[in-house]
């Protein structure tokens, strides 16, 4: 199976939509040679840029010169960096004037040292978000930011704004997500990678010995939420779901996550609330569980994603890309990758998430159903060859 | 070999742009459908097309989606449900007729109109971007082949986008088979087939069941 780097756009003939392939080779020849620049804090993560790892790649194999740099800068500026994207994203932070002097600074050090020159030229989420200030003439400038900028932190955003419209266009993930700005708006989703660790095909011996290793059982349907251990996330939420359930189906309930960061932890309350019931798995996964995860969506029989507040949640699409029905809240961009009574389902409490687990439950060919229909609605709408027809789009109507 | 004109496929990608326009009911709607660039009329009455989704959407356009699902006004939606933009004969004509919708409801109202405790109606406009997707045809049987085979967005291109944004008749499909095969009744099966079919691949579906007839009734 095709891994790492070296993943070549036709290794996606055999699961993207038919003509999608030839299509996106015809128009990297139509924009062969033009240079198009990305610019992050990380390559990892989360936020949306690890995508950057394959579609990089592909992007020079279609002759397209592109790069991927990296701002750096000490600890202050990380920790700045982190608060202006949690303040960015509407958990009220204490950012002083000190801290984004020393944002403006590092970003004016990075501008001198990158010198990012090209066609297009994509500026990931908040902590680079100042580099414009040192563009060179040139080549467009995007600001690509991948999270929820509906609400953010009055004061900080408008200290951020007027650096925002230095750039010729801001790319968000959903309309909602967007804030006003003066400068065109553009809309890309988000998008799995069916080649990945994470979503690639696997074999029912390699799925079994991955579960056997998590020491989870098949003996009864499962129900699975991936997330972390936080009350944003509502663990105990779907465990009351599943409480409700139980009286009616022998289900078995695995919660699978990171452990939570300081504060907003709830782990040992899901641990204590697993503790009287054999039935409630609770796994602390380890750092970048992709096979794990890959072995454990596609051993559930439903998924339940049920956070009060999250970004775009491309773990839906992944859920549904190994065909199964989603059961999902309305934060972020769930709604809009569940088509509900098609491919799952989206609740707006614990009452409702248990009469729809239980009416699947009750209905088993629904469960198929509403499962392939789903692998399908992702396959058109939210894979990496979307994602880069997307970008191809882009360069194509800005530098025209 | 036939010496007829090949017929170039053309794909496109797609932009959205998102508009700075919003309306949160029916009177606001009426407002912004008469303001908004005409190529927002476009996206929002044939673009959604190209969003794939997995179902035929009960209602053909998004005015109409976003008045069922947030303003809950059935009446309202079942006539804007049935404008028309391949009857129409041009996006201004579609808008006209939106318009005339929206007001003619708005008249007869006896309260004020619903208002939207969800999500507002944000306009957008599609930016395409044409590309040649490499398949060519000269005849009826390459035709089917490389309509079988291009991407979904050539269908939008050549019937959609032709058609409706750039008011060319019956389509590309049609006129090609018409004018450089000659084969003037199988033109106008494919110019009768149903745009609004739910989706691109259903339309797909459809040209090629009418296309594999054909090419059986040519064998005899």
């Amino acid at each position: 199976m095709a891994q790492g780097s070296w993943v070549k756009l036709d290794d996606y003939r055999t699961v993207a939509p038919r003509g999608a392939v030839d299509f996106l080779l015809r128009m990297g020849e139509r924009l062969r040679g033009r240079r198009f620049v990305h610019v992050s804090a990380s390559r990892y993560g989360g936020g949306g840029v690890e995508v950057l790892n394959r579609l990089v790649p592909i992007l020079n194999d279609l002759g397209i010169e592109t790069n991927w740099e990296i701002v750096i800068g000490g600890a202050d500026f990380d920790a700045t960096a982190n608060a202006v994207g949690k303040g960015l994203a509407g958990i009220e932070q204490v950012i002083t004037e000190t801290m984004l002097q020393n944002l403006q600074a590092t970003s004016l050090d990075n501008a001198r040292r990158l010198r990012p020159e090209g066609d297009l030229v994509m500026v990931h989420d908040a902590a680079p978000l100042l580099l414009v200030e040192g563009r060179s003439s040139g080549g467009c400038w995007v600001w690509r930011y991948h999270g929820d900028l509906s609400s953010p932190q009055s004061k900080l955003w408008n200290a951020l704004r007027p650096f925002a419209q230095k750039y010729d266009g801001a790319v968000f993930s959903l309309a909602r997500f967007a804030a006003p700005v003066s400068v065109p708006r553009f809309l890309i989703q988000p998008s799995i990678d069916p080649l990945s660790e994470r979503n690639r095909d696997m074999t029912r011996g390699e799925q079994a010995s991955q579960l056997e290793r998590l020491r989870v059982p098949r003996d009864k349907p499962i129900l699975l939420q991936v997330g972390p251990f936080e009350r944003l996330h509502d663990p105990l939420g779907v465990v009351n779901a599943y409480r409700l359930v139980k009286k009616h189906h022998d289900v078995r309930l695995v919660l699978a996550g990171a452990a939570p960061g300081p504060g907003g932890g709830v782990l040992d309350e899901v641990r204590e609330a697993a503790s009287r019931d054999p039935d409630i798995i609770v796994l602390g996964l380890p750092p970048d569980p992709q096979t794990e995860l890959n072995a454990l969506e596609r051993a559930a029989a439903i998924v339940i994603q049920k956070p009060q507040r999250t970004d775009f949640g491309v773990d839906v699409a992944a859920a549904m890309w190994k065909g199964k029905p989603v059961i999902g809240s309305l934060a972020g961009g769930l709604p809009d990758q569940i088509v509900f009574n098609v491919t799952g389902y989206t609740v707006e409490t614990v009452e409702g998430a248990a009469f729809r687990i239980r009416h699947l439950l009750g209905n088993p060919e629904l469960i198929g159903r509403m499962g392939a229909a789903g692998r399908e609605h992702v396959r058109r709408n939210f894979l990496i060859t979307r994602h880069l027809g997307d970008y191809l789009a882009l360069l194509a109507h800005l530098t025209r | 070999m036939s010496t007829a004109q090949p017929f170039v496929f053309h794909g496109c990608a797609e932009l959205r742009e998102l508009l700075g326009y919003e309306a949160h009911d029916a009177h606001e709607l009426l407002g912004q459908v008469q303001r908004v660039p005409v190529e927002s009329i476009f996206c929002h009455t044939a673009g959604f097309l190209l969003q794939r989704v997995v179902i035929a959407e009960a209602y053909p356009n998004d005015f109409a989606l976003w008045t069922a699902t947030e303003l809950r006004d059935r009446r309202l939606t079942e006539r804007l449900a049935a404008v028309d933009p391949f009857q129409s004969g041009s996006v201004e004509a579609v808008r006209a007729e939106l318009v005339s919708t929206i007001e003619d409801h708005l008249q007869h109202l006896s309260a004020a109109p619903a208002r939207t405790q969800g999500e507002p109606f944000r306009f957008f406009r599609t930016h395409l971007v044409p590309v040649p997707t490499g398949h060519q045809a000269r005849t009826l049987r390459e035709f089917r082949d490389s309509l079988a085979e291009v991407d979904a967005s050539a269908l939008f291109f050549h019937i959609i986008e032709a058609r409706y944004r750039l008011e060319r008749g019956r389509g590309d499909f049609a006129e090609w088979i018409d004018t450089a095969l000659g084969l003037a009744d199988l033109a106008t099966r494919l110019g009768h087939i149903d745009p609004y079919a739910g989706s691109l691949e259903r339309i797909r579906d459809r040209h090629l069941s009418v296309l594999n007839r054909a090419l059986e009734e040519e064998r005899g």
